[in-house]
C-alpha cells in the first residue's frame, strides 16, 4: 500500500509550550493548575492533580470511562481541552461521596454488584449521576438508551441498570 | 496531538478575525469532532480560537421561525420544549446521534462540520484524497461497508456523519454564518457538498465563516413524521442508512413530503423529484416503494456496502409509512413498527 507524506508541516513542530493558568472548582474544592493548550481535562485531572479515579479507556470518546460532571453536566474528560474550562466546576467520582457517606449510586453500584473489573464503574457512576440530574429517563429503556455512552466490557449492564433504579429510585432492594 | 496556540474570542468578530487572519487557525466549541481528529493527526490547526463564551446560546422564535443559536449543546437542542413540540423531527434525529455525554458537549454549529468518520480519513497512513489531496482513495476498493452509494466520485466515498443535519436538510433549515466579509445566509441544502473532485471540502463555508445560528422555517411537520436510524448496534452508531420523513396529508392524500436520507452520500441526501412525485398520491406502501426506487436509481455499491442500496429502499418505505401512520420511530424503544 502506498504511504502518504508524512513530511512534518511547520504546525507540526513542537512549539514552545506556553502554558495557561486555570482555575477550577474541583469536587467543591478550589483548584489552581497551569495547563497547555493541548491538555485535556482527563490529563489534568489524573496526571497534574492526582485524581486517578478517572479512567482513560479509548481517549476518543467512544466508552466513557473518563465521564465527569462540568459544571453539572456528563461530558468526556478526554474531549475536553482543560483549558477550555477555566472557572468551570468539575466533579469526579472522588467527589460524589458527602460527610464520609458513599453517594447513593456508589451504594446501589455496591448492591447490585454492578461492575466486574470495575474500569468503567467510575466513568459509569458519574453518567448516572449526570443522567438523574438530568431527569429524562424514565423507563427502562430510556435508561439504557441514555447510558449508552459508557461500554462495559465485562458486560454488567443487567446489575449497572439495576443499580440505577436502585438509586433513582432512592431505596435500598 | 500537535502543539498549538490557544485564544478565547472576546466577540464573533474578533473570532472571525483571528481565523481569517491565519490559515491554519480553527474554531473550537465543544470539540468533540475536531479534539479527536487532533489526536489522530488528522486535524494539525496552529492555533485555536476558542469560541464557547460567546453570546449564541439562545433559542428564540422570530416571525413563525426558530433562530436556535450555535452554541446551543445537540441535548439542549432535542429537548428545548418548542424544539420537541414544534420540530419533533429535529429532536428525534438529535437524540439518534452519539451519547448524551458527546450531546452535552457539542454543539448545533459544530454537528454541521463534523467530518466523516470513514476509517482512511482517520489513519493517517493511508491514502486518502479528503485528508491528504492527490493520494487517491482506500475506501473504494477497501473496506466500505459505511460508505456512500449516491453521489459519490472516484475521489471519494465517504459518508456525512450527522443525524441532526439529515433532520435540517427534510425542514428547509436555513445556517446563518459571519465571515470576514460580513453575515450571509445560507440554506442547508447548499451548505454541504458533494466530493467531486475537490473531497477536503466538506462544505461551502469560507475558510474565517463562522456559523452563528441555525433557523428552522414555520413549516413544523410536528404531526406525520419520522427519524430512521438502521446501525450495527441499537445506540451510539453512526448510521449505516437513516431516514427523515416528513408529511402533510389531506386525508390519505399527500399535500407536501419531504424526504432526506443519511448514511448514504457526502451529504445529506434530499431528491425534490422524489417529493414532487409523492405529491396528489395516496399515503400507501406501493407509493412509497416507487418514491424508493426513484430516490435511489442512481445507486451504486462498492462491494461491501451494496447491501445499502436494498437496506435504505427498506428503510424509505418504513420511515414514509411511520411517517404517514403519525407513529414515529421511538429512540429508546428500538423496535420498528
Amino acid at each position: 500500500m502506498a504511504m502518504t507524506d508524512v513530511t512534518l508541516r511547520p504546525a507540526d513542530r513542537v512549539a514552545t509550550p506556553q502554558k495557561i493558568s486555570i482555575s477550577l472548582l474541583l469536587n467543591g474544592a478550589a483548584a489552581q493548575l497551569e495547563v497547555a493548550p493541548w491538555t485535556t481535562l482527563l490529563d489534568a485531572l489524573r496526571d497534574q492533580l492526582k485524581l486517578t479515579g478517572t479512567k482513560k479507556g479509548c481517549d476518543h470518546g467512544q466508552c466513557g470511562a473518563c465521564t465527569v460532571l462540568v459544571d453539572g453536566r456528563r461530558v468526556n474528560s478526554c474531549l475536553t481541552l482543560a483549558v477550555m474550562k477555566d472557572g468551570a466546576e468539575v466533579t469526579t467520582i472522588e467527589g460524589l461521596a458527602k460527610n464520609g457517606q458513599l453517594h447513593p449510586l456508589q451504594q446501589a453500584f455496591i448492591d447490585h454488584d454492578a461492575f466486574q473489573c470495575g474500569y468503567c464503574t467510575p466513568g459509569q457512576i458519574c453518567s448516572a449521576a449526570g443522567l438523574m440530574a438530568e431527569g429524562k429517563a424514565r423507563t427502562d429503556d430510556e435508561i439504557r438508551e441514555l447510558m449508552s455512552g459508557n461500554i462495559c466490557r465485562c458486560g454488567a449492564y443487567p446489575n449497572i441498570l439495576a443499580a440505577i433504579k436502585q438509586a433513582m429510585n432512592g431505596d435500598r432492594s | 496531538m500537535i502543539n498549538f496556540e490557544y485564544a478565547r474570542a472576546r466577540d464573533v468578530s474578533d473570532a472571525v478575525r483571528q481565523v481569517a487572519a491565519n490559515p491554519t487557525a480553527k474554531f473550537i466549541a465543544g470539540g468533540t469532532n475536531i479534539v479527536d481528529l487532533m489526536k489522530a493527526n488528522v486535524e494539525r490547526p496552529s492555533l485555536l480560537i476558542d469560541v464557547t463564551r460567546l453570546p449564541l446560546t439562545r433559542v428564540n422564535g422570530a416571525g413563525g421561525a426558530l433562530r436556535v443559536g450555535a452554541l446551543v449543546p445537540n441535548s439542549d437542542l432535542a429537548y428545548h420544549p418548542e424544539v420537541q413540540q414544534r420540530y419533533p423531527l429535529v429532536a428525534s434525529a438529535v437524540l439518534a446521534g452519539a451519547s448524551q455525554q458527546l450531546r452535552n458537549m457539542a454543539s448545533t454549529g459544530g454537528n454541521l462540520v463534523q467530518r466523516t468518520r470513514c476509517a482512511y480519513f482517520y489513519d493517517v497512513a493511508t491514502p486518502c484524497n479528503k485528508r491528504a489531496p492527490g493520494t487517491g482513495c482506500s475506501a473504494i476498493n477497501g473496506l466500505n461497508r459505511m460508505h456512500a452509494i449516491l453521489g459519490t466520485s472516484d475521489a471519494c466515498i465517504a459518508t456525512h456523519p450527522s443525524d441532526m443535519a439529515v433532520a435540517l436538510l427534510a425542514l428547509d433549515a436555513k445556517v446563518h454564518v459571519t465571515g470576514p466579509s460580513g453575515d450571509r445566509v445560507i440554506p442547508i441544502a447548499e451548505f454541504h457538498r458533494l466530493p467531486g473532485d475537490t473531497p477536503q471540502q466538506d462544505t461551502n463555508l469560507q475558510h474565517g465563516e463562522l456559523i452563528t445560528a441555525i433557523e428552522l422555517p414555520p413549516e413544523e411537520f410536528s404531526k406525520n413524521y419520522s427519524y430512521l436510524k438502521v446501525r450495527d448496534r441499537l445506540s451510539y452508531a453512526f448510521a449505516l442508512v437513516s431516514v427523515a420523513a416528513a408529511l402533510d396529508l389531506d386525508g390519505d392524500r399527500i399535500h407536501v413530503a419531504r424526504l432526506a436520507v443519511g448514511g448514504v452520500a457526502h451529504k445529506p441526501w434530499r431528491d425534490t423529484a422524489v417529493e414532487d412525485s409523492l405529491r396528489g398520491q395516496r399515503a400507501d406502501r406501493a407509493v412509497f416503494t416507487r418514491a424508493a426506487d426513484l430516490l435511489l436509481r442512481d445507486a451504486k455499491g462498492f462491494g461491501h456496502n451494496t447491501f445499502k442500496i436494498g437496506l435504505a429502499h427498506r428503510a424509505i418505505v418504513r420511515t414514509l409509512t411511520q411517517a404517514a401512520n403519525a407513529t414515529p420511530q421511538s429512540q429508546s424503544n428500538k423496535k420498528i413498527q
